[in-house]
């Protein structure tokens, strides 16, 4: 626990140099999470199978993976929605989940959504704070469904911070925004990541995404990790290297093209009349 | 921004037209006014009672019957027996309303509960209540208690199927968001569940007050000797045509009421939704 918050209260101090300190440091303080051989099926198939996962305190993580590879169920378990009463998990008791769709409540006001759970004292100030932080103090009173796409997602970001979690779980949450809204939105989620420092810990399908926000990417297939990366330079210097990194993700990920994907493969394997068929890729 | 110049332009001679051509428009306006018929109807049935075509026995003039309604309201006959009747109708439905609710709570949010009690509800459903007016006056007699029970039992339904089913067709995903955030079952179905089951809820309280009505009418029909129903009840005795269309018109009165005031409280509760904002 004090391993935790004072990498932490470290971490706020030195915002812009944290990977230069971690490199630095002799002995790397207890994981936030760790897993250790997690499995999880539904009845006799595996959706995660002996999975270890390590994530630092701070540390911003990307899971990228296909639809099926099972980022959700790990997603649910870190999130503690499903329960792993019987395996070697740990998860910090602070965490908070921003969801590919806002889940604000309709019926209560933006700041009742962002207050939603909380304990003691000032309820209504902290949510205030929160919202001010995500650029959303004008709409304190406003009722969730006459926010924006990116107007929700902002203010599902303030319900998750306004916790100060421990780790902050988003699965896709950028994913039905527009490109630009997109953007602001990273920017966004990086600025309030280096005040708070949460581990953070972020499924997408998108690549650049990836590349453009995390510490370390990770590559989830049929329920194993194939592939890590850890990306040392700074944030605003990966152009250079994101044509060569994106290439070796995609074709972790299968990249789309037919051939590369087993399923559609053998469905495309006795119609070799079709343009798209594996024997004549693109 | 051209299109509105030019008609603005175009209909603004059309408003300093002579009045010649203004009496035209006033007719064009009249065959398509909603108020007419009704009131030509009304017209036609006042001219029918004058002539004697429509004897009063039969129907009496609306003339009449607004001298009735006056004259009952006056000497305090029509407030009392209307009192009397919603009685009826607010105990009744307060206590269907109670009834419907703890059952619709109990099996929406419990599997066990919703074993026990869906299976008799909708067996219950398949009786017509006014069937069991005969039961219901062979347990209670023919005071005010089978009255407000035929009531009481016909409103529990609409109101315990709507809550039920808002209470299962609320949005999994918000109870997984409220969890996540670490809200305890108690604060998950005060926070979410409930409010989320809130407009089902509201259409069932609708169905359940014109259904209130409906019973309040046939259950009057037992030996009233107060209310709407025994003033119909007299009325037909001595062939008070006036009378019954009083009682009658009270009848859609009492219905109006109950609807406006459920929407009332939807207005109230569910401010939250987009058509309600919009409005």
């Amino acid at each position: 626990m004090n391993a935790i918050f004072d990498s932490r209260r470290f971490g706020q101090l030195t915002p812009v140099s944290r990977e230069a300190i971690a490199d630095s440091l002799q002995a790397p303080p207890p994981p936030a999470v760790r897993l250790r051989g997690f499995t999880r099926s539904f009845g006799d198939n595996a959706i995660i199978e002996n999975l270890d996962l390590d994530i630092a305190p701070g540390e911003f993580v990307s899971l990228l993976g296909r639809s099926g590879s099972g980022k959700t169920t790990l997603l649910r378990t870190l999130a503690g929605l499903d329960r792993a009463d019987d395996q070697d998990v740990t998860i910090p008791p602070a965490r908070a989940v921003v969801f590919q769709d806002s889940r604000l409540l309709p019926w209560k006001r933006v700041w009742q959504n962002v207050a939603l759970g909380l304990r003691g004292k000032d309820v209504r100030a902290r949510a205030e704070t929160a919202l001010r932080e995500v650029g959303l103090a004008h709409r304190l009173d406003a009722w969730p469904l006459t926010l924006s796409g990116g107007e929700a997602q902002r203010a599902a970001l303030a319900r998750a911070l306004v916790r100060e979690p421990q780790l902050l779980l988003m699965d896709e949450p950028f994913a039905a925004l527009d490109a630009l809204t997109r953007l602001r939105v990273h920017d966004l989620v990086l600025r309030l990541w280096s005040v708070h420092r949460p581990s953070i810990l972020l499924v997408t399908h998108d690549v650049d995404e990836a590349i453009a926000l995390s510490d370390r990417i990770l590559v989830l297939d049929k329920g194993r990790i194939v592939a890590e990366e850890r990306l040392t330079a700074p944030r605003g210097e990966r152009a250079a290297l994101a044509g060569d990194l994106r290439e070796k993700l995609l074709g972790f990920l299968g990249t789309g093209r037919i051939g590369d994907d087993d399923d559609l493969a053998a469905v495309f394997d006795d119609k070799p009349n079709i343009p798209f068929s594996p024997s004549t890729p693109f | 921004m051209t299109v509105a110049a030019t008609f603005s332009r175009s209909s603004a001679p059309a408003r300093a037209r002579p009045r010649r051509s203004s009496n035209r428009g006033l007719i064009a306006r009249l065959i398509r006014a909603p108020w007419l018929s009704p009131l030509v109807l009304l017209a036609l049935w006042e001219l029918g009672s004058r002539t004697g075509l429509v004897p009063a026995r039969i129907l009496a003039a609306p003339s009449t019957v607004l001298v009735t309604l006056w004259a009952m309201v006056v000497s305090g006959e029509l407030p009392t027996n209307l009192l009397v009747s919603f009685g009826r109708v607010a105990a009744g439905l307060a206590i269907g309303l109670a009834v419907g609710t703890g059952l619709g709570l109990v099996a929406g949010l419990s599997k066990p509960g919703e074993a026990a009690i869906d299976p008799i509800m909708q067996i219950k459903r398949t009786i017509p209540v006014v069937a069991l007016t005969p039961l219901f006056i062979v347990w209670f007699g023919i005071g005010e208690t089978p009255k407000i029970a035929l009531i009481a039992f016909a409103t529990i339904f609409p109101i315990y199927l709507n809550l039920y089913a808002g209470i299962r067709g609320v949005d999994v995903r918000l109870v997984d968001a409220a969890r996540s955030f670490g809200l305890s079952p108690l604060e998950i179905v005060w926070h979410v569940v409930l409010p989320g089951a809130l407009p089902a809820f509201f259409t069932g309280l609708r169905y359940a007050l014109s259904i209130a009505i409906i019973l309040l009418v046939i259950a009057e029909q037992i030996n009233a000797t107060a209310g709407l129903g025994y003033l119909i009840n007299n009325a037909r005795d001595f062939m008070r045509t006036d009378i019954i269309v009083v009682c009658l018109l009270v009848y859609a009165a009492l219905g109006l009421l109950a609807d406006g005031l459920v929407r009332l409280l939807e207005k109230a509760s569910l401010a939250w939704r987009p058509a309600l904002i919009a409005a």
